[in-house]
């Protein structure tokens, strides 16, 4: 008997989003699931009951139809108290949750002797984890949607021009808190060809800002920020005076501030100070991604875009839902990777394996008992031993290719070289005849001549180059040839048939090599075309 | 034809044979080249057959000979794959080698011109030398010709005391070649000679069997060098410059391509010589001091839709062709996505290792085979850096020379080892058939890393389904 999933549409006011799309029920069905949508659920995330019920889902009418039918529910944001009532007695939920701001939820729901999987509470530093992860998700959409909202109320272009009637300068855009959605936010707005600088307590993501095209803005004061799970922590006083400074500097200087500071269980750093905001140019655009928490501005009215001072401050709280397809899209594919967790076995049925660190994480309630906070998860076997230790082998300098060996060799080597070169010298002209040193100096001349010749030849055809070699030295047929049959002075005599026959079996092979050997570079030489 | 004319032409094979290994500089002059060689050979054959040291009636025999070869030779020419060249190549190294030895052996047995005194020595130690070496590179190219053709198993087999063994070999050698010296007559030096030559080649079969797969461009290179030297000693023998020079430009090209193959690999020639990868301790290297290497973390499995998915959103992709792709077969697919791709405006290009393949230079050849625009082929060094830079590298049948560990972590085998940095790219895509280390016994932490996906099955048919839902999107 495999369970059903129900995908009931959101009510929360102004939410487009849904909690799966056709692409992923599809593969819901694979995993052995049965799939349940409420008639009308993706309308405003492009997603049409038809096109569900071609991907194989059944379709709903009404809500408590659907949640009365359900085993397992999939919601974007956390269930109203309605809703609360719907849900079957012992079922799954799984959706949105925020145990910690929303106690009397959690208490309702255990209540319902349900089990609860808050996606938000999933471990994100585990890294098997990240194809779950909806946070960052969620965030990347977000950031994207608060370049665009900052374009849409900015009088000016992003991108500096030169065009016909005069320079239009480049917009300025000063990002901060370089998380998930900061980091979004960066390259939209580089992408735009704004001039985008960024900053974050957390000095290590000053790469990450500028491989995305930012430029990183230090505060002047050394304290480092990292709090653990990918957040930041608070920090002490002085760098927050240092901070300020920074802060009241750039807004004087920038045309569009996007604010992305969140610290978990606490509401957002103020930030921008009503000072700050008063200073700067007029048309100026704030967009304030931290309104949910309070937001990271003064003046920001939360869910709303006002405009104060000449600045336009947005405190849009539902940017991802603005993008409803694309985050409905990344959320159920989020969804669909926990599902795959939850059912390894493919046969519809769900095991919530409380061993499983994600899973543990996930899990806020367990059959009706609250199992939030988890402990804390074993940190797993250290995610490759960090490469602390990369320095050492410094990578060797290959040499090949053209222009020979790399390093000159050392003087002392060189030196040895010398002498046992000399020795040799003078060991073959002392003792060796002389026809014999005219082959000898012919021989040292070529293999001179073929070092510095090979070492030109492109790594590419050292096939062809081998072949070709090989046909090269099919030149020994020569040797048996004066063997055969040379003319001789009368009265020497010698075994003549045994060299013949000796001769000719070897001119034969040296001739399969000469004429196998060229032609088969000749036709490796033909394929290589531009 | 007199003697003078002789000696000219020559002199102008040889001028031929240097432009045909100068041409190869390039893919555009190296057609060209090719021709130098042939005309060189041409040129260098008519001048012998009818310069003063062959009589007209050897000609018939002569011709029959060269028939007789020649037909083999481009009968074999035409059919061979691609993908066994390393096979053909070695193949023809041994019947240089057996010709080497013959010629030393007709030599000796030729009476007509009597030396004496260090004269004679010295042609006797050019013949005892040219047999050897003729032997050991015939019988090393024939086993090598099995390991490449899996006709005799790839992994290398070591005989206990195997130094030891070639030590002995060595000193019966040098102790025979006093005896062969101070012979008096033909029959008495017969002996040596035989007995040195059996050695040669019981020697050349333990040398190539002890080397594992992997090394086999070492290898090669080697032969390919030894029968140059062959052709030198032989041309010291009969006093003959042209093979001499000719010898001597094969013999150092064959040398320069083992070192280059050796400084891929990071290993040093001896070791490679002297027997397979960590072959000297117990089964393969385990990395010393433990843990530190262990890689952490979880391999993600991808599928062929969903690899088409990523090369066809990508804008820079980089294909790192192994000798699994050779094996499978797999090149033409390869190609077919490339031009499709390219055809999208994508940035394709290949990143070649220099001892990709079982050959120097086998990928190449390979994906020339399948059509790949040589313009687009890249040696490592080239494209190392562009990883950064790019969205998706792809992997086809390669491990060791795509293995992080060469430059994280000091204890592994393979440290120092340069490799293509494929891990840096965005996505890296690994194409395998399991999750069995590469050659070298090393396990790869590429694998585990993040942003590597695993495609999982036989190159040839996974790249036909890339290939397929490729089409099937663009159509």
């Amino acid at each position: 008997m495999s369970l059903s999933i129900g995908v009931p549409r959101e009510i929360f006011p102004g939410e487009k989003r849904v909690a799966t799309v056709p692409e992923a029920v599809e593969k819901l069905i694979k995993l052995g699931f049965k799939v349940l949508v409420e008639s009308g659920a993706g309308d405003h995330a492009n997603c049409s009951d038809d096109s569900y019920r071609a991907a194989g889902a059944e379709i709903v009418d009404g809500a408590a139809a659907l949640w009365a039918s359900s085993d397992i529910v999939f919601k974007v944001r956390g269930p109203s108290e309605e809703e609360v009532g719907l849900l079957r007695e012992g079922g799954t939920l799984i959706s949105f949750i925020w145990p910690a701001q929303n106690p009397e939820l959690m208490q309702k729901l255990a209540a319902k002797k349900a089990t609860v999987l808050a996606i938000d509470s999933l471990p994100r530093q585990l890294s098997r984890a990240q194809k779950m992860d909806a946070l960052t998700s969620m965030a990347g959409i977000s950031g994207y949607r608060a370049v665009i909202e900052a374009a849409n109320a900015f009088g000016r272009f992003f991108n500096g021009q030169m065009t016909a009637a005069g320079k239009v300068p480049p917009a300025k855009v000063f990002i901060a808190g370089a998380g998930v959605a900061g980091l979004a936010a960066i390259g939209t707005a580089a992408n735009l060809g704004a001039i985008v600088r960024a900053n974050d307590t957390r000095a290590e993501v000053a790469d990450q800002v500028k491989s995305l095209g930012g430029e990183f803005v230090k505060v002047d004061y050394e304290e480092e920020g990292s709090g653990g799970g990918g957040y930041a922590k608070v920090m002490s006083e002085g760098f927050q005076q240092a901070q300020r400074e920074m802060y009241a500097k750039q807004a004087r200087e920038v045309d569009i501030i996007i604010t992305t500071a969140l610290i978990p269980g606490k509401p957002a750093p103020k930030l921008i100070t009503a000072e700050m905001v008063k200073s700067m140019k007029p048309g100026s655009v704030i967009v304030d991604m931290a309104g949910e928490q309070g937001g990271n501005c003064e003046l920001t009215e939360p869910g709303q875009a006002v405009v104060k001072h000449g600045v336009t401050i947005i405190g849009y709280t539902d940017l991802p839902s603005r993008l409803a397809k694309q985050s409905s899209t990344l959320y159920a594919n989020n969804l669909l990777r926990l599902a795959e967790e939850l059912c390894k076995t493919k046969d519809g049925l769900i095991n919530v394996n409380m061993e499983d660190d994600a899973i543990r994480g996930l899990t806020v309630i367990k059959e009706g008992n609250i199992t939030w906070p988890p402990p804390p998860p074993k940190i797993p076997a250290a995610p490759a031993a960090k490469p602390a230790a990369a320095a050492p082998v410094a990578p060797k300098k290959s040499a090949h290719g053209h222009g020979g060996s790399s390093e000159p060799m050392p003087a002392n080597k060189i030196a040895i070289l010398v002498v046992v070169a000399a020795a040799l010298f003078w060991l073959i002209g002392a003792y060796a005849p002389a026809a014999f040193l005219g082959h000898f100096t012919v021989f040292v001349l070529a293999c001179f001549v073929g070092y510095m010749v090979v070492w030109n030849v492109k790594p590419a055809l050292h096939t062809p180059l081998m072949s070709v070699t090989n046909a090269v030295s099919s030149i020994i047929a020569i040797g048996a040839l004066v063997q055969i049959a040379p003319p001789l002075a009368g009265g020497i005599s010698r075994p003549d048939e045994l060299i013949r026959w000796l001769a000719i079996v070897a001119i034969a092979l040296a001739t399969i090599n000469m004429f196998g050997g060229f032609a088969v570079t000749r036709r490796m030489l033909e394929m290589f075309r531009k | 034809m007199s003697e003078g004319l002789s000696i000219v032409s020559y002199l102008g094979a040889t001028i031929l044979f240097i432009l045909c290994l100068g041409g190869l500089s390039d893919q555009e002059t190296a057609r060209r080249g090719n021709l130098y060689g042939i005309i060189g050979m041409t040129i260098a054959v008519l001048a012998t057959v009818f310069g003063p040291r062959v009589g007209t009636a050897g000609l018939p025999w002569i011709i029959g000979a060269m028939v007789v070869g020649g037909a083999i030779g481009l009968y074999a020419a035409r059919v061979v794959q691609m993908t066994q060249m390393p096979e053909l190549v070695a193949l023809m190294h041994s019947l240089v080698g057996l010709a080497a030895c013959l010629v030393g052996f007709a030599s000796y047995v030729d009476t007509s011109t009597p030396l004496t005194g260090a004269a004679k020595a010295i042609h006797e130690i050019e013949i005892y030398v040219g047999i050897l070496i003729g032997a050991v590179t015939f019988s090393g190219s024939l086993i090598a010709f099995g390991k490449l053709s899996a006709k005799i198993g790839g992994k290398p087999v070591l005989l206990p005391g195997r130094h030891l063994l070639n030590l002995a070999g060595l000193l019966i050698v040098i102790y025979f070649g006093r005896e062969f010296l101070h012979a008096m007559t033909v029959a008495q030096g017969m002996t040596a000679l035989i007995v040195m030559t059996v050695i040669s080649l019981a020697f050349g079969v333990h040398m190539v069997m002890a080397i594992g797969g992997a090394d086999m461009p070492v290898v090669v290179s080697m032969l390919n060098s030894y029968s140059g030297w062959a052709a030198a000693a032989t041309g010291f023998m009969l006093g003959n410059d042209l093979l001499i020079v000719t010898g001597a430009l094969v013999g150092s090209s064959g040398a320069i391509l083992s070192y280059i193959m050796c400084n891929a690999m990071n290993r040093n020639f001896i070791s490679v010589i002297a027997g397979g990868f960590g072959s000297d301790g117990s089964a393969p290297a385990k990395p010393a001091g433990g843990g530190s290497s262990e890689p952490a973390g979880e391999v993600t499995p991808v599928s062929a839709q969903e690899t088409a998915e990523l090369l066809r959103e990508a804008k820079n992709v980089i294909i790192v062709p192994g000798y699994g792709m050779a094996v499978a077969q797999a090149q033409h697919a390869v190609c077919e996505i490339t031009s499709l791709l390219r055809e999208k405006g994508v940035n394709v290009r290949f990143g070649i290792h220099p001892v990709a393949g079982r050959m120097p230079g086998h990928m190449n050849v390979l994906l020339a085979e399948a059509k790949v625009p040589y313009d687009i082929v890249f040696e490592m060094d080239e494209l190392n850096e562009d990883f950064p830079d790019t969205d998706v590298a792809m992997v086809i049948g390669a491990n060791d020379i795509v293995n992080p560990a060469a430059q994280e972590d000091p204890t592994s085998p393979i440290a120092g080892m340069p490799v293509l940095e494929v891990w840096k790219a965005k996505t890296s895509i690994v194409m395998k058939r399991s999750m069995a280390s590469g050659y070298a016994g090393v396990d790869n932490p590429l694998f585990y890393k993040e942003n590597n996906r695993m495609l999982f099955g036989d190159a040839k048919k996974m790249l036909d389904e890339v290939l397929g839902s490729l089409a099937k999107a663009a159509a």
